[in-house]
């Protein structure tokens, strides 16, 4: 624990005031406005209209973020393994580069993705090329092009926790195993992988929760057939009619996600997801 | 022991997936230098020098990236003030609503920012305040906050407490304490959360979008721009912030590396 924890009545109070003040008044009011706003002009009947008329794209946002995630947990827990058990000298090295990305803008990284997906780029050029792509087919406009980016977007996020939970592992217990004639793939079946299980899952999360809410990948790299939730809202906001429906919106996407994460709560504690 | 196929094939995926990584950042640089035919800088024309001798040809740009700096300054500065206070209150004192205080503190990183940014909109809409640079800053010190406390807390765990009571029997007064013997201790943790909390504001686009009004930040600028044009400009700015970020970065290894040689 933590050496002595200290009980000084007011002391702990007085350090959390403006921390806590702010974030009620920023964060906790605003979901309580959004909640009222989405009742606005039409009370609960805003939310069956807004499931009815955007039935397909509440579909489509939760089905390419969990597209996403899985695409990001395929290349991500490979990669945090390779470098937590092979990195060796070059291990930070190798950390400092899957965080890179975050050193531009994420929005212009989309764009960089519009230079090498658009019809006269060098993907859809080499898959003409190699005829995997008709003459007329494009990247841009289809379900793989946003999936893809978001995907990339999201991936250090999933690398991240993965690695330090594997990190975290105590090298003897893969002794153990070794000395208890487990084959490699039997060991990381039954000691690494359960235990990088709470990185896994805060990984996830951290890559299906940005992912459900984005607009800017389907925006720029999809058509009117790629519209998430986000999208809606980004188009609309501006405009007070629209906001009722709008706030059910956003309701309906954070309710959704936070099912998800108390559900992950319950099985592995708060304190582990960041 | 000696590497199989299987796992020969397991580092080339992981260098498939660092490929994927770095794939876009090279676009991003490479255009940087490129003079393209159109407004919209996709397709590679011909290597100049030209977006890089007039980077600030586009003013809205430079107005914005200006901006950007002074919203990620004053929002890192009152992140980190009030999120470690936070972070110490949590990790040194019991008290009662701790549990309730961790959950509320995580939430935010929980939500999307779309909805973030929307409900904080609705609340600007209903005070009545003007969006614009007061607004974009409290909404990123609200997620920023988050960051730093939860940083700060993970890297002061554990830290042996004792020695403020040392501080104080040898007759230190608790500012003394504070900064004589606190303060550099939490100082590496606070660091690294003051520049996590200054690359999250430079970077956040979708929350600034819904709050920024008519002032852009950088990313909200490169969003409106783009109905227009797509300079390589935006490449220089995107190229200088990465080229800035790294080497402080690498400062900051080689400094950690120094200090824990000397210790």
């Amino acid at each position: 624990m933590d050496g002595r924890i200290a009980r000084r009545g007011w002391v702990p109070y007085a350090l959390l005031a403006p921390g806590l003040a702010w974030l009620v008044l920023f964060f906790v009011v605003p979901l309580f406005s959004l909640g009222r706003k989405s009742l606005e002009r039409g009370g609960l009947h805003n939310y069956s209209k807004v499931f009815s008329d955007n039935a397909a794209v509440i579909g489509r946002t939760f089905l390419y973020a969990l597209a996403a995630t899985m695409g990001a947990l395929v290349l991500g827990y490979p990669l945090a393994y390779v470098i937590a058990t092979r990195g060796g000298r070059a291990k930070n090295l190798l950390l400092a580069l899957v965080v890179l990305p975050f050193f531009t803008t994420y929005l212009i990284r989309t764009i960089a993705w519009k230079v090498l997906l658009f019809g006269d780029g060098p993907v859809v050029r080499f898959l003409r090329f190699t005829h995997v792509f008709g003459r007329n087919s494009e990247l841009l406009g289809t379900h793989w092009a946003v999936i893809g980016a978001l995907t990339y977007n999201f991936l250090p996020f999933m690398v991240l926790p993965i690695y330090v939970s594997l990190e975290k592992i105590d090298p003897r217990l893969l002794e153990a195993g070794i000395d208890l004639y487990a084959t490699p793939i039997a060991t990381f079946r039954r000691v690494t992988l359960p235990l990088s299980m709470p990185g896994v899952f805060a990984g996830s999360l951290l890559t299906f929760i940005p992912a459900a809410g984005d607009f800017v990948n389907a925006e720029l790299l999809g058509s009117d057939g790629q519209r998430m939730i986000g999208n809606i809202i980004a188009k609309n906001f501006e405009k007070d009619v629209f906001r009722p429906k709008i706030s059910a919106l956003s309701f309906v996407l954070m309710v959704v996600i936070l099912s998800g994460v108390l559900l992950y709560a319950r099985f592995l504690g708060t304190e582990d997801v960041i | 022991m000696k590497l199989g196929w299987g796992s020969r094939l397991l580092s080339v995926w992981a260098g498939v997936a660092l490929l994927f990584l770095f794939t876009p950042i090279f676009v991003i640089v490479a255009f940087s230098f490129n003079k393209p035919l159109s407004t919209y800088n996709y397709l590679w024309h011909k290597f100049s020098f030209d977006a890089w001798a007039h980077p600030f040809r586009y003013s809205q740009l430079k107005d914005a990236f200006l901006l950007s700096l002074r919203v990620a300054l004053l929002a890192t500065f009152i992140s980190v003030v009030l999120g470690t206070a936070m972070a110490l209150a949590l990790v040194k004192y019991r008290f009662r609503g701790k549990g309730l205080i961790n959950t509320l503190l995580v939430l935010p990183l929980t939500m999307p920012e779309v909805v973030l940014g929307f409900s904080l909109l609705t609340v600007f809409v209903a005070i009545n305040w003007d969006r614009g640079f007061r607004t974009v800053v409290v909404a990123h010190v609200m997620f920023c906050m988050s960051y730093v406390a939860t940083t700060v807390k993970a890297r002061i765990r554990g830290f042996d407490w004792r020695l403020e009571d040392a501080a104080a029997d040898l007759g230190a007064d608790p500012w003394r304490t504070f900064t004589k013997v606190t303060f550099p201790l939490i100082l590496p943790g606070v660091a690294a959360a003051a520049l996590l909390c200054f690359a999250l504001s430079l970077d956040d686009f979708i929350i600034t979008y819904l709050n920024s009004g008519l002032k852009p930040t950088f990313p909200v600028a490169v969003w409106t721009l783009k109905r227009a044009a797509v300079p390589p400009q935006i490449n220089v700015f995107a190229t200088s912030v990465l080229v800035v970020g790294v080497t402080l970065a690498l400062g900051g290894m080689a400094l950690q590396r120094r200090s824990a040689r000397a210790a």
